[in-house]
């Protein structure tokens, strides 16, 4: 059970966010002019690593607001968290 | 009681409070202190149950949570039992009663005993391969398998306990009460650290607490007394909290750990009332000491499970701790130092000990000379070849080993006995430090694996990290600790310690026997009866990594999850493999460490708290009107109304008549409804919602249809703009939930530059819909200034209007197809609206109605029920409603989806009406749709979604998803049931009011 440090509260239980998946896809800006695999691309496909992984939380029941963060599926270490919309502070 | 089995001991057992229990139906006596298994012994009971697969008599082992024997059932009364707990675990309490488990009808006698005679036809994975083919006659074997087996009776009533859940976070959390967690927890404590100890037993000081011993000594004194003395000072201690009875369960990432504190099991029977039983702490430590100690291993010989034979450190326990001899003639059994602290134990108390048989060759450490010294014959370099006696051991046979340890030589020497203590050597319990993610490594010296690496803040201390000579345990602990808080406690840095050292270590895992493997019985897992041998058939049938081979032969596969034995398996497999132990690895352990209860895991969510039930502003008028109610998510819905002693089919069709002959009156407060505001708002609906809003003018309303990013149905809904940058959302019922979340997401990740604002208002506003032809005479008695003429206030619009000076928003909206309104008003004044409403209906014979009329009102219209119509497959075009894709705008969510190959396909799944042949037949909702009978096997093409009995048309009709339905509309199809086959036509989904004339009735 992680300890999640949301940028907008600080530090909550796991139990009150959800995992939204991978960051950083951003939804294209022009859909119809994209073919059936562009969009499929955007649509479906996602990365699953083992290790450092980009993802996005929701603090559900909390602010309510979706950040970033920065896992390593490997341990389950949080390397950081970050608002939306910024850089990730690691690479 | 057996008067020759105590000695006298006051330090532990309270002599003057005499226990009265019941053992498999017989009333026996204890004393305060004892646990079931310590008075059981006391009354010279050692065989407690019967093994899985032979039902060979077996008896208590050990004195701990790693009992693989002693499992009863505890309670007789039918909420109260529990099945698989630890007579070595529990408690004696006044009115105890405990039945033996693995044994029918009785352990004494016991049918399934007959497996042990044949056991040579029961090998490893016996029941896997047995009993799997034919399929069908599975029921049988499973009757006699299951009553034979007896792995417990489950309660049959609810428990009547109470359980609690608690949260805790601490500094520094020290799990194990032994000398080294209290050397821990005092130094964390004492750095104003926020210190937690725990320890499952009802006392800290683990075995050190009764060790006394010349050749372990602290300044002085024997080690326990100087632990006493310890112990006594943790009361003056600040910042520590104390928690004894108290398992730590699992231990999860980021030291969050549920540990489960037992505070009544102990206690009488009539004591027990009324209080928590059991208490879940939900821990959040920063920093986590593990002091788990280590568990004495068993050997693996030839019939090594015959009642009496007890782990050697069990028996100095049960001596020392609890006053009882485990037998009147005990002999030894070790390939290590620690038997000889019991042989010396039982030697001071006036029991006699026949001999030690020790594998490895003469060793000259403190203890075996003090050993030798009083007198206790030893058996070097020999080893334990067979036991005797049925239901107790009555005998062991001993012989020389050879010089390679793999086979005997020398003549048989049999001794008498009527215990044998045997001792392996010892297993750190490492078992919540793999839990938490740990790796552990191999330290070849005395085959253990130890803590090696972790990524969370912890350490482990003591035997479970590998030390187990006292001085080492104590010098270790202190500097780890000092090291691990970063701190500098010298409390202990200036002790003078004697301590036995260990000199010679040898081990075999598997110890020969004069007769061949094939003929004797090596037991591993003594709950699963697996042998040495199993483990070596599963490695000759092909089976290599350790998780298959131990699921193969069910090795620490039981509810003690093999905490005995684990190492034995791995050591065997192995030797027989030839690979080194540490490249092995080992199983994982997972939690719970030991069977945690039901009742401690939901704690009070039981009941009505067992989830949130939500009810609208009038849910007391229909329960006062005899409302029967409906789950929908978390709300309560009314269902319908009966009368009288009509049945569902009844009311519902009087209900639906009533609606649209006169006027009906719905609940809709649980719909969802989201307050939109700010300057985007409209820009947010046009790119959330498939048709277009800008241009909706201010009081009017639309109906909108959500989609996903792929194009599928979400969920629909009517929205009114109530001024310029204002909107009211409505959602489905189901999904108000996710659709808020759904929106913020966009909002926040997507279009973050949009000025829109969501709140939640589901519950700030009560419902209350009225339709039917005079639903306008009733609203105009309720709201009087209001003008409703068609003009004024036509279908799809909205006025604000006030109820007795209450602000109320009235929409002209339908969901039934009939002329009708929606009051939205502050929850806190719905009800009387309610009954407003009802009140000026009464004179049209207002009829409320429930969910299932609902249903059957909008299924005549064709209006679809998102996630009853829908399945997440259905693209709007699937549904017929090409007629709201806006064609104008260039995206919305889910608009690039509705041109993918896939979407675009022509024998989709689509939405169709059915009408049966006899109007009379009413469809199952989710059977099945065909198109020819005479075919085996038969393509299903498509199901029913929706069906009913429409009492204003007076036939049955039904929706349904048919692939290429829109193409076969007047073709008859086919529904097969299980006793008929019956014939219907794909219509329209419209079935009532084709033109719309009812909306301005
Ligand atoms: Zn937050």
């Amino acid at each position: 059970m992680f300890l999640i440090n949301c940028p907008y509260c600080g530090e909550r239980d796991q139990s009150e966010f959800s995992a939204g998946g991978e960051a950083h896809i951003v939804r294209p800006k022009q859909p119809t002019e994209l073919s059936d695999d562009q969009w499929a691309e955007y649509l479906f496909m996602r990365k699953n690593i083992k290790g450092v992984q980009f993802e996005r939380w929701n603090h559900a029941h909390g602010c309510r607001k979706w950040f970033n963060m920065v896992r390593d599926t490997s341990n389950d270490k949080i390397h950081a968290v970050y608002k939306m919309g910024e850089n990730p502070p690691i690479k | 009681m057996s008067k020759n089995l105590r000695i006298t001991n006051n330090q532990f057992i309270d002599k003057t409070t005499r226990i009265s229990f019941k053992f498999d139906g017989k009333t026996l006596y204890g004393f305060k202190g004892d646990t079931l298994a310590s008075a059981l012994l006391a009354n010279n009971i050692h065989l407690v149950g019967r093994s899985f697969k032979y039902h060979r008599p077996r008896g208590i082992m050990t004195c701990g949570s790693e009992e693989p024997n002693a499992i009863v059932q505890v309670g007789n009364d039918a909420s109260m039992t529990e099945p698989n707990t630890r007579a070595t675990e529990i408690e004696l309490y006044e009115g105890l009663e405990a039945s033996s488990q693995n044994c029918w009808p009785s352990v004494n006698f016991d049918i399934g005993a007959v497996n042990n005679f044949f056991s040579p036809l029961i090998p490893a994975a016996f029941y896997y391969k047995t009993f799997m083919w034919p399929a069908r006659f599975w029921q049988l074997y499973e009757y006699f398998i299951r009553k034979s087996a007896g792995l417990g009776k489950s309660p049959t009533e609810p428990d009547k306990d109470i359980y609690d859940h608690r949260y805790l976070h601490c500094d520094v959390l020290v799990v194990g009460g032994g000398i080294s967690g209290i050397i821990a927890a005092k130094t964390a404590a004492k750095n104003n650290l926020n210190t937690v100890l725990i320890d499952d037993k009802n006392n800290l000081g683990g075995t050190t607490l009764f060790q006394k011993n010349e050749c372990f000594k602290i300044n002085n004194s024997y080690s326990n007394e100087w632990l006493k003395k310890e112990i006594e000072t943790l009361n003056s201690v600040e910042n520590l909290t104390i928690k004894t009875r108290t398992t730590l369960a699992a231990y999860h990432s980021y030291n969050y750990l549920l540990a489960r504190e037992n505070l009544t099991d102990h206690l009488d029977l009539n004591e027990k009332k009324n209080k928590v039983r059991q208490r879940l702490w939900k821990i959040r430590a920063k920093k986590v000491i593990i002091a788990t100690g280590a568990m004495e291993r068993p050997l693996i010989f030839n019939n090594n499970d015959r009642p009496g034979i007890i782990l050697s450190s069990s028996i100095k326990k049960y001596m020392d701790y609890y006053g009882v001899k485990c037998g009147q003639k005990i002999s030894l059994f070790t390939n290590n130092d620690s038997a000889y602290e019991t042989a010396i134990t039982l030697s001071d108390s006036g029991v006699s000990v026949n001999s030690v048989v020790d594998i490895r060759d003469k060793t000259n450490s403190l203890i075996v000379k003090q050993a030798e010294k009083l007198g206790i014959k030893i058996h070097w370099k020999s080893t334990v070849v067979n036991t005797n006696g049925y239901k107790k051991i009555n005998s062991i046979e001993i012989m020389k080993l050879s010089d390679d340890g793999a086979g005997v030589v020398g003549k048989k020497i049999k001794e008498e006995c009527d215990c044998l203590g045997i001792s392996g050597g010892w297993t750190p319990r490492v078992h919540l430090f793999t839990q938490s993610g740990g790796k552990l490594k191999f330290r070849d010296e005395d085959s253990v694996f130890l803590p090696y690496k972790s990524e969370l803040d912890q350490i482990s201390i003591g035997s479970c990290n590998g030390d187990f000579e006292l001085d080492e345990v104590i010098k270790n602990s202190v500097n780890s600790t000092n090291k691990f808080l970063k701190v500098n406690n010298n409390d202990y840095q200036n002790l003078e310690i004697i301590s036995s050292k260990e000199i010679d270590k040898k081990n075999i895992w598997l110890l020969p026997s004069d007769k061949p493997l094939g003929k004797t019985k090596p037991f591993l897992d003594f709950q699963n009866d697996s042998t040495a041998k199993d483990v070596k058939l599963a490695l000759t049938e092909g089976f290599k990594s350790i998780e298959h081979v131990k699921r193969y032969t069910t090795t620490g596969m039981g509810t003690d999850q093999g905490k005995l034995s684990n190492m034995h398996a791995l050591g065997i497999i192995a030797e027989t493999a030839g690979v080194k132990m540490g490249e092995l690895g080992t199983t994982t352990f997972r939690p719970p460490y030991t069977p945690l209860t039901f009742g401690a895991i939901v704690g009070r969510n039981v009941g009505e708290f067992f989830d949130i039930t939500r009810k609208t502003p009038m849910h007391d008028w229909h329960v006062e009107n005899k409302a029967e109610f409906e789950n929908v998510g978390q709300w309560k819905r009314a269902w319908y109304y009966p009368i009288g002693s009509e049945n569902m089919h009844e009311a519902v069709q009087r209900e639906s008549k009533a609606a649209r002959d006169s006027a009906g009156i719905l609940d809709a407060s649980t719909l969802g409804k989201i307050d939109i505001q700010g300057s985007d708002a409209s820009e947010f609906l046009n790119r959330v919602y498939t048709n277009a809003w800008s241009k909706l003018e201010i009081g009017k309303c639309r109906y909108g249809l959500m989609l996903n990013e792929d194009g599928m149905v979400y969920d629909d809904g009517v929205t009114t703009r109530l001024s310029e940058n204002h909107y009211l959302m409505t959602t489905t019922t189901g999904g108000a939930a996710n659709v808020l979340s759904k929106l913020e997401d966009y909002l926040q990740t997507e279009w973050p530059e949009l000025d829109v604002y969501l709140t939640s208002v589901t519950d700030h506003y009560g419902t209350v819909s009225i339709c039917g032809p005079n639903s306008k005479k009733i609203l105009s008695k309720v709201i009087p200034g209001l003008d409703l003429s068609d003009k004024e206030f036509p279908h799809m619009s909205f006025k604000n209007a006030l109820i007795d000076y209450i602000n109320c928003r009235v929409m002209r909206i339908s969901f039934t197809g009939e002329h009708s309104y929606e009051i939205n008003i502050q929850s806190s004044y719905a009800k009387s609206v309610w009954e407003k409403c009802f009140m000026a209906g009464k004179e049209f014979n207002i009829t409320p109605y429930g969910t299932e009329t609902m249903h059957l009102l909008r299924a005549e219209k064709g209006f679809i029920i998102a996630g009853q119509d829908t399945d997440g497959t259905m693209t709007p075009v699937d549904l017929q409603m090409d007629w709201i894709i806006s064609k104008k705008k260039y995206d919305f969510i889910g608009k690039r989806s509705l041109y993918r190959s896939d979407t675009i396909r022509e024998d989709r799944k689509q939405l169709v009406g059915l009408l049966t042949e006899d109007p009379k037949e009413i469809l199952e909702e989710g059977a099945q749709i065909v198109a020819e009978t005479n075919k085996q096997p038969i393509e299903m093409i498509g199901h029913v979604t929706s069906s009913y009995y429409s009492p204003n048309l007076n036939k049955s009709i039904a929706l349904a998803v048919v692939k290429n339905g829109k193409k076969l509309k007047g073709q008859k199809m086919f529904v097969p049931m299980k006793d008929k086959t019956i014939n219907v036509t794909i219509t329209d989904t419209v079935f009532l009011d084709k033109e719309n004339k009812r909306l301005n009735a």
